[in-house]
């Protein structure tokens, strides 16, 4: 930025108090409140520190606790786990198949409404990042290793259920229907994959940038709460939503990396006959976790950004290659085949009453909206954090609409590609092997299937490390009061604290129970999503109208 | 010798410049120098400033107030970015560049062992800019 405002004439839309509005025309909220007033600032042997007193603190305690309860009374607990789960997405799945329609609606409405015109940032803010590096980083935090695991996974399994035509099917399914179950499995994984999820992370992104950049509020959950609960945002109300951020983030990174390494061990061990032991998992998460420290005192710009474009770069050789040799044809003509499929079926799939096929509606649609739900403040803050000097038309088509068509092309692609080889040269081995390697063996049938796999293992690591890096940044600003400039040693921390829960919970077992609690989160986050969805709108709408 | 002084100012912090600023007024003040007060900030709210337009007017004032005492010229200059406190040696560098500084005056930490994993600002800047670099350390 130059240094030319000095000669700016005032800005009449500027608040009373005389704060500068920040780059052309924005409307700052007027509060009192200091950002890192409540901050602890110590020293100890040798490294700074500036912490939230109360966020930090009750948070690792919590964090703590709950580590030590699982690993300790696992068997006992896990059920505990599981019967909240399944009471939640059981009896609440019209819940968030609502919320999460509700969030999509109000995306599209954006981009059609004149608010879409306005800029995070102030008029005239201009964009830190080009569109590629932006685009990279938000897919690789968003989505990225989702997509490498369920990518053949979740089209051969709704294709499946469809054609058997067993409980778990999607709607009505297609018994005996070859096409009809490929087309139904198609569009239900998109569905799971496209405009939900990222409508979903764009409300926590856009209200986040909204009440940072434009109104002036510290980077932290609880700013977005301002219209509602006002100055009372500083206080309890507000520690609480941020400590149910810090939870859900870090309890969403520690259980992927987790059980990331355990499928990256599966992978390692298929292709290279590498023990899948304790101790190969535990070097995995090390390693991830020393290239992420790395990453992250880089910094966003050259560490997170650079990991980011080289893994999109990564993965998009590894879907051009698909494309090429894998069915050609059938994955060009399938891509708009599905995109149809998917608007055909969009309506029944999201509609969250008196649906018959409960088993799908509530154990892979409320699951998936309560996990997507439950990664969405880390996602959201840090989409937010990179989205400065973007309009919220240009925004919401970018995390909503570009990456909805990428999930769309590579859902296409890798389950496309493994149904096809399913169905019309009969191989069986990809539906019959375990999850964390129907990929590798997808790719086992086409040609270079020795350097497309080591491509696909170096895929999911990194993957995991521009996870790791950026959920780091997101809970040390979070437990910083909001601040993003807190010392470094605290994002070390952070970073270092994912990797040994992850492996305390892989040796002492108790992974998935934790990512049942987890997934848990994403029940309080919808409410907090859809305070979220009108604090966008009564945001947006006292913004200065741009012109 | 010096025609111009940059001095990197965090005004979130300006308790550990305090003792340097009267070094740097009176080395101004001998060759006749100009002083440009730079700042690197983050694009989010701060503790400092809400937005980075108000974090510069902050400068400004701080400079102006300086002025008062040194009774040099003074100019100013705010980068804001992503990730300050990661960008901040590259963007020093930039700012010697931008401000044609021929002397940068940093207040810095005495070297310690986390020196090895994450090095003293002053001593990044020194190695890659051609200006002469004065680090002033904190007395014990």
């Amino acid at each position: 930025m130059d240094n030319k405002s000095q000669d700016q004439s005032p800005d009449e839309n500027a608040p009373s108090e005389g704060i500068p509005a920040p780059e052309g025309p924005a409307n700052l909220i007027d509060t009192d409140y200091v950002i890192g007033q409540d901050n602890i600032t110590t020293k100890t042997m040798g490294v700074n520190l500036d912490l939230h007193g109360k966020v930090f603190t009750i948070s690792s305690i919590v964090v703590l606790l709950f580590v030590i309860l699982t690993l300790a009374l696992q068997d006992t607990i896990a059920p505990i786990y599981d019967t909240l789960f399944s009471f939640l997405t059981g009896n609440l799945a019209w819940f968030f198949i609502l919320a999460a329609n509700i969030f999509v609606i109000l995306c599209i409405g954006l981009v059609f409404s004149p608010l879409g015109k306005i800029r995070l940032g102030g008029a005239d803010a201009k964009p830190d990042f080009t569109y590629m590096g932006w685009f990279s980083m938000l897919f690789a935090a968003g989505m990225g290793i989702g997509l490498m695991f369920y990518g053949v996974n979740e089209p051969l399994t709704h294709f499946g259920t469809s054609f058997d035509g067993g409980s778990w099917a999607p709607l009505a399914g297609a018994e005996g229907d070859q096409a009809g179950a490929a087309a139904l499995g198609m569009a239900a994984t998109i569905f799971h994959w496209g405009l939900h999820p990222w409508a979903i992370y764009s409300v926590v992104a856009l209200s986040l940038a909204l009440f940072a950049f434009n109104k002036g509020l510290p980077l932290s959950m609880r700013s977005v709460f301002y219209p509602i609960l006002g100055e009372r945002v500083w206080g309890w109300p507000g520690h609480v939503i941020d400590i149910l951020a810090v939870f859900a983030t870090l309890f969403g990174l520690t259980t992927s990396l987790g059980l990331g390494a355990t499928q990256a061990a599966a992978g390692l061990s298929y292709l290279f006959g590498a023990p899948e032991s304790d101790v190969t998992m535990i070097l995995l998460i090390i390693g991830i976790t020393i290239i992420a420290i790395g990453s992250i005192l880089a910094g966003v710009d050259k560490g997170v950004q650079l990991l980011s474009k080289i893994n999109i770069a990564m993965a998009a050789a590894l879907l051009f290659f698909v494309i090429a040799v894998g069915p050609t044809l059938l994955i060009a003509t399938g891509f708009f085949e599905n995109l149809i499929n998917y608007a055909i079926h969009l309506p029944a799939l999201s509609n969250p009453f008196g649906r018959e096929d409960a088993n799908f509606s509530q154990g892979w649609t409320a699951f998936y909206w309560a996990w997507w739900i439950s990664w969405s403040p880390y996602v959201g803050m840090f989409i937010a954090r990179v989205s400065r000097g973007r309009t919220v038309r240009e925004f919401i088509i970018s995390v909503m609409l570009v990456p909805s068509t990428v999930s769309v092309l590579w859902m296409t692609t890798f389950g496309g590609t493994a149904i096809d080889q399913y169905v019309s040269q009969g191989i069986e081995a990809v539906r019959e092997a375990g999850i964390d390697l129907q990929l590798f063996i997808m790719l086992e049938q086409l040609p270079l299937s020795q350097i497309t796999s080591f491509v696909a293992i170096v895929l999911v690591i990194v993957f995991f490390v521009t996870s790791s890096d950026s959920g780091s940044l997101v809970i040390d600003s979070i437990t910083a009061g909001g601040k993003v400039d807190a010392p470094k040693p605290q994002r070390v921390f952070w970073a270092i604290i994912e990797g040994a829960l992850a492996i305390a919970l892989l040796l002492g077992g108790g992974l998935t129970a934790l990512q049942t609690m987890a997934v848990s989160t994403g029940f309080p986050f919808t409410i907090i999503l859809l305070v979220a969805s009108y604090a966008i709108i009564k945001g947006l709408m006292t913004e200065p109208k741009a012109v | 010798m010096f025609n111009n002084i940059m001095v990197p100012v965090d005004l979130a912090h300006l308790e550990t410049l305090e003792p340097a600023l009267s070094v740097v007024a009176d080395m101004a003040r001998q060759y006749d120098a100009t002083i440009t007060y730079v700042s690197v900030t983050a694009n989010t709210p701060t503790s400092v400033a809400r937005t980075p337009q108000e974090y510069e007017q902050k400068l400004d004032a701080f400079a102006q107030e300086r002025h008062k005492v040194h009774g040099q010229p003074v100019s100013i200059k705010v980068y804001s970015s992503t990730d300050p406190i990661a960008n901040v040696d590259d963007l020093l560098v930039k700012a010697i560049d931008e401000t044609g500084a021929d002397l940068v005056m940093m207040a810095t930490h005495l070297p310690s062992h986390l020196d090895i994993v994450m090095p003293s600002h002053g001593g990044k800047v020194a190695t890659h800019t051609d200006a002469s670099v004065f680090l002033l350390r904190q007395s014990k």
